[in-house]
């Protein structure tokens, strides 16, 4: 498609990852395979079934959003807003030379500010109603992010937050792209997690899908023989999408790359008898970018690490590119699931890899599951990248899957 | 590009005052308040003890022992208005291709009851922050996330298309209806179930309005506390509830024969970028939000035939929302109904946009203009027509509803007459 106006492109990008707290050292970490799985100590977590989390150390976010911000943001918010300057500054972008009706925040959150809204809720329970302080109203609820990344960049144009689970993350690349055909110039997207709190942690093991393994090393295994769950995490990663023409107009010579294609599905109940819909979405973003599968150079995928889960994706995959058919990678094994924060941080990587000729492998992953027919990328391979698939999946069956291209 | 409209072709209400369609509208055209005092917990020691509450009772609405085992209230509320709204629209989802359903539901709280309670059961009621898991229930993180509110309205009705929830605070009803308007004019499906659901009624969220002193405290006299445009309002009453909206293309509705009850013309959002909890006065954002919509509908102030308000009864909202429709309508602002049905039915946070979607689509549908009960005393620095007490009948062919909340968003919907008549 060559109509700029319609053209999204990628700009700016922020990682802020367990094994890496900023984009260059998250991308050489995954390149050299520095994990950040490591054993949950933010608190007494003994009595804890789950061992291992994917912490970002080395960051204090607060500082570098302020004092003020500080005391009336969750640390997922916190972790955005680190992220959001970053990003801005990677674009090389003054949004206050910007108009403000023209820049957006669209952002994804799987689980909002849960450990801010757990000490409000302590409080609350042993210390009565007037214990609670005046930000867990705009602290805990899934848009404070988008609302704080607006009013901090004074971002006035179409505002969105998207909750699907880890599949969230792409979906809210899919609007900023239809925010910047519609309304929009510039979009600050992505998303963040931080879901290592007592509760939150309690809420997900009842999921019953989370690694018990102790040893970060083998927790978390996508389609091994020994796959037992997944590891979760905190971070994330926040883009800057920016329509192709005002890009150009601005002198951005050395895009990222685009947002070429999006879908999402959501899958039959379970028990139904009715397949799962992952490959229809990762079809219908190839189909809407244009693009048939052998012009596909790299995969990321969603890797739940479970084995039915897993079976399921190889199984999707093989379908749409043949068994083997196309080099497949889950650099996540070294930062866990970030739910909403997981997919945009896969973005940054396939963004990366474009940029420098190189997909990043998959660490750990010892003998592929029986049925498991994929070319998993088990050591740094070399070589043109032009375009590449990534796809997430949400609890409960939502399915999303974004093509991105060289610009 | 094409112009594919999304008309509406089925609505399910859950809204406090009763149960199902009907009771909301017949709630709104009588003027009744339907603010009480909170029965859901004992609200002694908070500072507002009042709330606008369903009478919901989940097995008598037709759920399974094991929907009401898995689910919160709220995605209950979402379940119930979806069947609704199906019924309603006499829509067979089995012509339909699964892949060509989708879903789109706000909230803007989600589980917070099931989180809250579930919490004070790990945590012995507060006394230890290292909770315990084994005490949680094992549905326990389809609280924690809601995009599970979205899953059960997808599963009961067979959806496999694009399924999101949208949490924009207390746009959240409006800017899912236009999300899935959005799926319906991209081609991306063909049937959208979109609405939003809250039941926000825990203590903690009454706790945490209370802590800003957002929340009306007028707790001896509940009927009269929501006051939206009154000179006497003390802040919003709480609420809770949903409302679910069948969308289709609207000239394939028309072509099955549906009912149209109204067409979804055009819609925007913008931000303020001020503050979290804060409105200027000015209402500049909303108010280009509002002219967006009407460009995007193609309508001038001068086709607008009514208003329906964000109207949430704060004295910074009142002035916020009353210069965006002066600086946004010109002159006919003045001449236009303005009415807020959060006077009857309160502050359902993210549902209530949808269920503002539900009443204007029911203002076109019946020619009734719902009132603003409570408005004894009109606050004379507002100045427009805020329809006091009593619904008006009055053909309106083009509505304009409105919402605004924490974060800054600000958001417009215009729904009109289909143009094959089928409302009225």
């Amino acid at each position: 498609m060559s109509d700029d106006s319609q053209r999204a492109l990628i700009t700016g990008v922020a990682a802020v990852a367990p094994n890496g707290c900023d984009t260059n050292s998250y991308w050489a970490a995954t390149l050299s395979g520095l994990s950040g799985l490591r054993p949950i100590s933010r608190f007494e977590s003994d009595g804890y079934p789950v061992r291992v989390a994917g912490l970002i150390d080395g960051l204090n976010p607060a500082e570098l959003c302020g004092d003020r911000l500080a005391v009336q943001t969750d640390r997922w918010t916190q972790l955005a807003l680190a992220a959001g300057e970053r990003a801005l500054a990677d674009a090389e972008l003054v949004p206050a030379e910007l108009p403000p009706y023209d820049m957006a925040v669209v952002t994804a959150s799987s689980s909002g500010g849960n450990e801010f809204g757990q000490l409000e809720i302590e409080a609350l329970w042993s210390r009565g109603p007037r214990a609670v302080g005046p930000f867990q109203s705009i602290a805990w609820f899934y848009a404070a992010t988008t609302g704080q990344l607006s009013i901090r960049n004074g971002m006035k144009g179409p505002c969105g937050v998207v909750v699907c689970e880890q599949a969230g993350g792409l979906d809210a690349l899919g609007r900023a792209r239809r925010a910047l055909r519609r309304d929009a110039s510039v979009v600050v997207t992505g998303g963040t997690e931080a879901p290592i709190g007592p509760y939150a942690l309690t809420c997900q093991i009842a999921s019953d899908r989370l690694s018990r393994t102790a040893d970060p090393q083998r927790a978390y295994l996508p389609f091994d023989t020994d796959a037992c769950g997944y590891v979760p995490g905190e971070g994330g990663a926040i883009l800057i999408a920016e329509r192709a023409d005002s890009a150009l107009a601005r002198g951005v010579d050395q895009p990222y790359g685009e947002i070429a294609g999006y879908a999402s599905s959501f899958d039959p109940r379970p028990g139904s008898g009715r397949p799962p819909t992952l490959r229809q979405a990762a079809e219908a973003a190839l189909a809407d970018a244009r693009a048939a599968p052998h012009d596909v150079d790299v995969v990321f995928a969603d890797g739940a690490g479970l084995p039915g889960p897993d079976a399921a994706e190889a199984a999707a995959l093989a379908g749409l590119f043949g068994p083997f058919g196309v080099p497949v990678t889950v650099p996540k094994t070294l930062c866990g699931r970030l739910y909403a924060g997981g997919p945009p941080l896969d973005v940054v990587a396939a963004l990366l890899a474009i940029r420098d000729g190189v997909i990043p492998p998959t660490y750990g992953i010892g003998e592929l599951a029986p049925g498991c027919d994929i070319d998993l990328v088990r050591e740094a391979r070399t070589g043109r990248v032009q375009t590449a698939l990534v796809l997430a999946r949400g609890f409960d069956g939502f399915n999303a899957a974004v093509v991105l291209r060289a610009a | 590009m094409s112009r594919r409209r999304a008309a509406i072709t089925g609505i399910g209400v859950l809204a406090p005052g009763g149960n199902g369609t009907k009771a909301f509208w017949a709630l709104l055209t009588s003027g009744t308040t339907a603010t009480r005092g909170i029965t859901l917990f004992d609200p002694a020691g908070f500072r507002s003890r009042i709330a606008a509450e369903c009478d919901f009772d989940p097995a008598a609405e037709g759920l399974t022992a094991d929907e009401v085992e898995r689910t919160d209230r709220c995605s209950q509320f979402a379940l119930v208005c979806a069947r609704e709204a199906l019924a309603d629209s006499k829509l067979d989802l089995d012509n339909v291709p699964p892949g060509r359903i989708g879903v789109s539901i706000g909230s803007a709280v989600g589980n917070t009851i099931t989180l809250e309670q579930q919490y004070v059961v790990v945590s012995d009621t507060g006394k230890h922050w290292v909770v315990d898991p084994a005490k949680a229930s094992r549905h326990l993180y389809r609280a924690l996330i809601p995009s599970t509110i979205a899953a059960e309205v997808a599963w009961d009705c067979g959806a496999e298309g694009p399924a999101s929830v949208i949490s924009t605070g207390c746009t959240s009803g409006l800017d899912a209806v236009a999300d899935g308007a959005e799926l319906i004019e991209d081609g991306r499906a063909d049937v959208v179930i979109a609405g939003a659901t809250d039941a926000p009624i825990s203590p903690i969220t009454v706790a945490c309005f209370d802590a800003i002193k957002a929340t009306s405290p007028n707790n001896d006299d509940p009927a009269h506390a929501s006051r939206p445009f009154d000179a006497n309002r003390d802040g919003f009453v709480l609420g809770e509830g949903a409302a679910v909206l069948v969308l289709e293309p609207a000239d394939e509705a028309r072509r099955r024969g549906a009912h149209v009850y109204c067409e979804i013309a055009g819609y925007a959002q913008r931000s303020n970028a001020y503050h979290m909890t804060g409105l200027t006065a000015d209402g500049l954002e909303m108010a280009e939000a509002i002219r967006v919509a009407m460009g995007r509908a193609r309508l001038a102030p001068e086709d607008i035939d009514y208003i329906n308000a964000h109207g949430s009864g704060t004295r910074q909202n009142d002035r916020h929302e009353t210069a965006a429709f002066k600086a946004s309508l010109g002159a006919r602002a003045y001449e236009v109904p303005v009415s807020s049905i959060k006077s009857m039915v309160g502050h359902s946070l993210g549902a209530i946009g949808a269920i503002e979607v539900a009443a204007s689509a029911l203002a076109i549908e019946h020619g009734v203009v719902p009132p603003t009960a409570n408005l004894y005393q009109p606050d004379p620095e507002l100045g427009l027509d805020y329809v006091p007490l009593q619904a008006r009948e009055q053909r309106s062919d083009a509505v304009l509803t409105v919402g605004s909340g924490f974060g800054g968003f600000q958001t417009a919907m215009l729904l009109t007459r289909s143009r094959s008549g089928g409302a009225g």
